[in-house]
């Protein structure tokens, strides 16, 4: 409108602040170091050992963690308690399942519909159900959880019970993981591409993608839906359509790690997705430490693989599992890595000391002795 | 606009504007809320124009934040209208009046606490800024640029505020008073043609209401109109060009600072009401 004001212009900042951290130990770069390291060492674990058991339970663990990053979005950014998570795993799984052993798509080729699938499931929930605020959301995405279980248990189409067996690897133009390559005289199995796969793709690409769109527009405006809805609107930022955002890129992710564990497991039934799992999934935000990405990968880790290191105890070992997820509670109620900690012995930012007399600088000294004049003026 | 012009505040009571103050921004007309049976607000009108500082005054309970919550959107009116810029916004979402130009704080500092206090003040511009979904997860050079962008916006608006703590803290962490200023920059950030300040002075020294005065002043120098909320006499009677005086959710004055302070029927609400009350 050309009558309207014209918006207010930022002023200039203008008072020095302390020089940014660097060298190795600023937080950022050193935890970016320290990612790297742990990729690198991924990526060369199968040359260690490469046991079809550790290479089968690595890739489950990064399937959670990828999982465990698209609910960090709505639990962890937004602060949306979903307890039927797995409901958007298994629309991914499903979707990806029926359309490579019924119509004869390739992974590839059903990754466009997965998520589109995920998009639809993430606003028929999210859509009616968002003016909900917490306990009542909780309950409906639940429900919502059990329908879709239920569903897949009772359709032909997904297979009834049995679920959907022989759902092929993932395969790009006519080359197959199932193939299996031979690069430099080494020979790569199919079961050691998929984990690369997975490492790369879903390591490489949807953490960093989740860790990025916390710090941006979105992420801010997903926090401050979390922290306080009212304030949020008063900001400017339509709380419904960011809340159904976080919702929809929550769905893709889970929706992408189903086809991941679809290709993964060759076989999927309505069982693994149970409430158990979703709560398993939330367990591993929360005990992480909800909102941060370091705190969610171990969660995920932590979560797939325990069970696997307390397989000695056998029948008692989710008891113990139950008693170390309560020991952690107690010792770490904001999660194993919260969200905004730092390593203690990385550089931290010098906090400028300011001087008391200051904080009365807006106005100068003569306006203060006008405003005193006045006051004994009234006074009189 | 510039930093000179916002030091130039008059240190005296201004009862006229002349011609700073500009064209009408917001129009109250006979708003009304009511929940349950208590009538929260029963007839108010008043009208904000462009670099004018307005109060609502009134006794606990007479409906001011009532009134505030029915102009940014939060509560819906009962009956009357609220035109801000020249378009209806009466039952329009806060988001939207927001957007529109107008922005608001609490009563009571709600600072978003998780979050630190840059990012407070960047949430603020939230509507500002030209970056999607794509482009923060790709790191685009749009998305670099948008966010350097809003730092230094950010830290312009910490700056004008007179924010002198580390701003990469959280919230939680600052003096109240800080948190104050914190919230006024994170209202600012959403470029506002009007601001409604819930209480600014509360909780505040002698030395901080000063500054807040000040900072009142450099705002409304900006050309922002400003419609403050405040218990604290002293500080309406020195910077306000007008004044509403709201009792039992009614208006019952509309006047400078002059007028208000001999109004007989302010004086009865004011002192009648406290012996009452008790």
């Amino acid at each position: 409108m050309a009558t309207s004001t014209p918006r207010l212009q930022a002023p200039k900042p203008f008072i020095e602040r302390p020089p940014a951290i660097t060298g190795i130990l600023a937080p950022d770069r050193f935890m970016k170091l320290v990612a790297l390291v742990l990729f690198v060492g991924a990526l060369v674990l199968p040359f260690i050992t490469a046991t079809p058991y550790i290479i089968s339970i690595l890739t489950s663990a990064m399937i959670y963690i990828v999982l465990a990053m698209g609910l960090n979005v709505v639990v962890g950014y937004a602060g949306l308690l979903d307890l039927g998570y797995i409901a958007f795993m298994a629309v991914g799984a499903y979707t990806s399942g029926i359309l490579t052993t019924q119509f004869g798509l390739s992974m590839l080729e059903t990754l466009p519909f997965v998520v589109l699938a995920c998009i639809i499931a993430g606003v028929i929930i999210g859509g009616p159900t968002l003016r909900l605020r917490s306990d009542y959301l909780a309950i409906v995405t639940l429900g919502f959880g059990e329908i879709i279980r239920i569903t897949a248990n009772n359709l032909k189409v997904t297979g009834g019970p049995s679920g959907i067996h022989g759902i092929p690897t993932w395969s790009f133009f006519g080359w197959s993981f199932a193939d299996g390559l031979d690069i430099a005289g080494i020979h790569f199995g199919p079961k050691i591409l998929f984990y690369y796969f997975v490492l790369i793709v879903g390591i490489g690409v949807a953490v960093i993608a989740v860790a990025r769109l916390g710090k941006g527009k979105l992420g801010r405006a997903w926090k401050s839906v979390r922290d306080d809805e009212d304030v949020s609107e008063a900001m400017g930022i339509n709380g419904y359509v960011t809340k159904l955002m976080a919702y929809i890129i929550g769905a893709i992710w889970g929706g992408f790690a189903g086809t991941l564990m679809a290709g993964h497991l060759s076989a999927i039934s309505p069982n693994s997705f149970e409430f158990l799992y979703s709560a398993l999934v939330l367990m591993a935000v929360v005990l992480g430490g909800m909102g941060s990405t370091p705190g969610v990968i171990i969660g995920a880790l932590f979560v797939s693989l325990a069970p696997e290191f307390l397989r000695e105890f056998s029948e008692w070992r989710f008891l113990l599992f139950g008693v170390l997820l309560v020991v952690a509670m107690i010792f770490r109620p904001r999660g194993i890595w919260p969200a905004n900690a730092v390593l203690p012995f990385l550089k931290k930012r010098e906090i400028p000391q300011v001087p008391a007399t200051e904080a009365v600088g807006v106005l100068g000294e003569d306006e203060l002795a006008a405003i005193d004049e006045a006051d004994e003026e009234e006074k009189r | 606009m510039s930093e000179a012009t916002t030091q130039a505040a008059e240190p005296q009571t201004v009862a006229d504007g002349g011609e700073r103050i500009g064209r009408k921004l917001l129009e109250v007309k006979d708003l009304a809320v009511s929940f349950g049976g208590i009538k929260a607000v029963a007839g108010l009108s008043f009208q904000v124009h462009e670099g004018e500082i307005v109060s609502v005054i009134g006794p606990n309970g007479a409906g001011k934040t009532s009134a505030f919550n029915c102009i940014s959107g939060f509560y819906r009116p009962n009956q009357g209208s609220v035109v801000f810029d020249g378009e209806p916004i009466t039952r329009k979402k806060p988001s939207y009046i927001t957007k529109k130009g107008m922005a608001r704080t609490f009563q009571n500092v709600r600072l978003f606490k998780e979050m630190t206090v840059l990012e407070n003040v960047k949430t603020g511009m939230h509507s500002h800024l030209g970056q999607n979904v794509l482009d923060a997860m790709l790191h685009t050079p749009r998305y670099r640029r948008s966010e350097e962008q809003c730092t230094e916006d950010a830290r312009g608006w910490l700056d004008f505020v007179n924010f002198r703590a580390d701003d990469e803290l959280l919230v939680t962490q600052l003096p109240y008073g800080e948190q104050r200023r914190v919230e006024i920059a994170r209202a600012l950030a959403t470029q506002p043609k009007l601001l409604l300040l819930d209480e600014p002075g509360a909780g505040l020294n002698h030395n901080e209401k000063n500054e807040l005065m000040g900072l009142i002043r450099k705002i409304r120098d900006l050309g922002v109109g400003i419609v403050l909320i405040e218990h604290d006499m002293g500080l309406v009677m020195e910077i306000s060009e007008r004044i509403v005086v709201l009792n039992y959710g009614k208006e019952i004055a509309d006047g400078t600072p002059e007028q208000i302070k001999q109004d007989p029927v302010v004086i009865a609400a004011y002192l009648g009401e406290e012996e009452e009350e008790g």
